[in-house]
């Protein structure tokens, strides 16, 4: 190899490794900053606490609020997002013209690439004061609002990723299905969603993930309370919405405060990062599978 | 009613209720839309995009904001794309299928379910912090250049692996060298879909709030920033600090803000689906 090209190899080499420098940047900066933070609060405090006021006088360091804050705005936007998107994935995988499904599919991916701020935004002046309109006792910021549109905003991940896991089954199994008289639907729930099961699952993990990783949408919309419970009605305060709320003040570093928010975030990563090894596993088997 | 009878009315049942549910997103998102132009369109003039912040929501502009925005464009262009163009031709060309290679791959797919907040923290600590760099456009663009990073690899591997290997075979026995073979050959053959990629990844950033948050982005900067030292504001933060305030006047801000946002976010999301048209059709293996 000329010299040149050895060097650029070198290059190539060292903007490759960036990606190894991130995950060990994140992993150690979230370490560091906790064991400092264990350092002055108790491990069992944070697991146990139902109470959350690093900012109070009267400090209490339990994270159970905020996991329940961020469990309770998922689950709602899980519960949105799994029915609508997979019926949408087995429409136009199985009945809608094939002009439809070609134009429909990257309409609804503009969903998800409108910026979070925006759903946040909407959330608060149109979605809330709606269910307002319906349950008047609804407070003004709440979590089932925000978690309704964050499970709109994650619709596309289910539908596109589960309609490409869809389209992956082979068409042999359809026509089967099909040449042995079963209806559409059947065919649909009985043949093809099993068949592409693993793929479905991938992407309901991943919008599980990202819904759990979301954060300006419950940042708006949510309110800032952490309040141990599963009330949808009140105003709550997820991990994410957290961060930002101490990050929008200014809390000096080194402070027992400033620690918190990397407590907090290391939680929060390890949540996402278990999801994500879990998802990911599951696609490689998939792979093979078909290979 | 027999058993086929009650087999078709399920199956037309579900029909109706999958088109109900695919018009339910689209209809989202025109409710949504129709909300912010409705709210938002009568504010905006060139006052508007030319005025600095101000208390009064009739005086404010978002020329700060704007300025902001762009300067974080470049910069994470100028950063993210040959980094992340790099490393995907590193990955895709020249790592053989050893355990190492799939540690990487592994990696990567773990670093793009990262949630964005996470990387304002890294970018807190080790740009804002250790490297002393404050809450500059710097660290804010090198923390989204992270954060865009696993985006912008894997859709250049993609765009690697669409080559077929007739065309890079040709070109090495031609003498061309491994390097000559992917700048000459794939690299151009492949270039549509990694543009596509990068724009969808820079057109991502754009739209990012949290991270930049947390690196100390400031909420209210009262001047355009002119090196990449300077503080900053972006808009989704002037937007975000505008959503928050009671008055209605900086909600009808807001919407304005975010009819420029959203312009910004689907003209750039155009530009990535007409490379990728275009590339499409030119190629014919």
């Amino acid at each position: 190899m000329k010299f040149s090209e050895k060097i650029i190899v070198a290059l190539l080499k060292f903007a490759a490794s960036i990606t190894i420098i991130t995950t060990i940047g994140i992993i150690m900066v979230l370490l560091f900053e906790t064991i400092n933070f264990f350092k002055e609060v108790s491990f069992w405090e944070f697991i146990t606490d139902k109470e959350w006021t690093p900012l109070f006088a009267q400090k209490h360091f339990g994270i159970l609020p905020l996991v329940t804050g961020t469990l309770l705005t998922t689950l709602i936007a899980i519960m949105v997002a799994l029915p609508v998107g997979l019926t949408i994935a087995v429409y136009l995988n199985m009945y809608a013209p094939k002009g439809f499904r070609k134009t429909v599919k990257p309409l609804l991916e503009v969903l998800a690439a409108i910026p979070t701020v925006v759903y946040g935004f909407f959330a608060l002046s149109v979605v809330t004061p709606f269910l307002q309109s319906i349950y008047p006792d609804l407070a003004g910021f709440n979590a089932l609002s925000a978690g309704i549109v964050m499970g709109i905003m994650i619709i596309p991940f289910v539908s596109s990723l589960s309609e490409d896991a869809l389209y992956a089954v082979p068409k042999t199994l359809k026509e089967a299905s099909f040449g042995m008289g079963s209806t559409r639907f059947q065919t649909s729930f009985k043949v093809m969603v099993p068949a592409a099961s693993s793929g479905i699952i991938v992407s309901i993990i991943l919008a599980i993930s990202r819904a759990i990783g979301e954060t300006m949408i419950v940042a708006i919309a949510a309110g800032q309370q952490p309040r141990f419970g599963f009330d949808p009605t009140v105003p709550i305060e997820t991990i994410t919405a957290y961060i930002v709320q101490v990050s929008m003040g200014d809390v000096p570093h080194g402070t027992l405060e400033y620690r918190t928010i990397f407590a907090a975030g290391i939680t929060l990563f390890a949540f996402t990062f278990v999801l994500n090894s879990v998802s990911f596993w599951i696609k490689k088997r998939y792979q093979e599978k078909y290979d | 009613m027999t058993n086929a009878q009650k087999n078709r009315i399920i199956d037309k049942s579900f029909q109706a209720f999958g088109v109900v549910c695919t018009f339910f997103g689209l209809a989202i998102l025109a409710v949504l839309i129709y909300n912010i132009f409705e709210e938002g369109l009568s504010r905006i003039n060139w006052d508007f995009i030319t005025n600095l912040p101000s208390r009064r929501p009739q005086k404010a502009g978002i020329y700060t904001a704007v300025m902001g925005t762009i300067w974080i464009l470049v910069m994470t262009t100028l950063i993210a794309f040959p980094l992340g163009v790099g490393a995907g031709i590193y990955l895709e060309e020249y790592t053989k299928k050893t355990k190492l290679a799939s540690l990487l791959e592994i990696n990567i797919a773990n670093l793009a379910g990262v949630p964005s907040i996470i990387y304002g923290l890294l970018g807190l600590e080790i740009f804002v912090r250790i490297f002393g760099l404050g809450g500059s456009l710097l660290a804010g663009s090198l923390t989204l250049s992270l954060l865009i990073l696993p985006i912008i690899i894997v859709a250049t591997r993609e765009a690697l692996k669409a080559v077929p290997s007739s065309i890079k075979d040709a070109s090495m026995a031609l003498g061309a060298s491994k390097w000559q073979t992917i700048w000459n050959q794939t690299l151009p053959a492949s270039i549509g879909g990694v543009l596509t990629g990068v724009i969808l990844a820079i057109s991502r950033a754009i739209g990012e709030t949290a991270p930049l948050i947390v690196v100390g982005a400031l909420a209210y900067v009262p001047f355009a920033p002119s090196s990449p030292m300077d503080e900053f504001t972006v808009m989704p933060i002037q937007i975000f600090n505008w959503v928050s305030r009671p008055q209605h006047g900086f909600a009808v801000n807001a919407s304005a803000a975010i009819i420029v946002l959203l312009l910004i976010t689907f003209m750039m999301n155009g530009i990535a689906v007409y490379f990728r048209n275009k590339w499409q059709k030119k190629i014919k293996w």
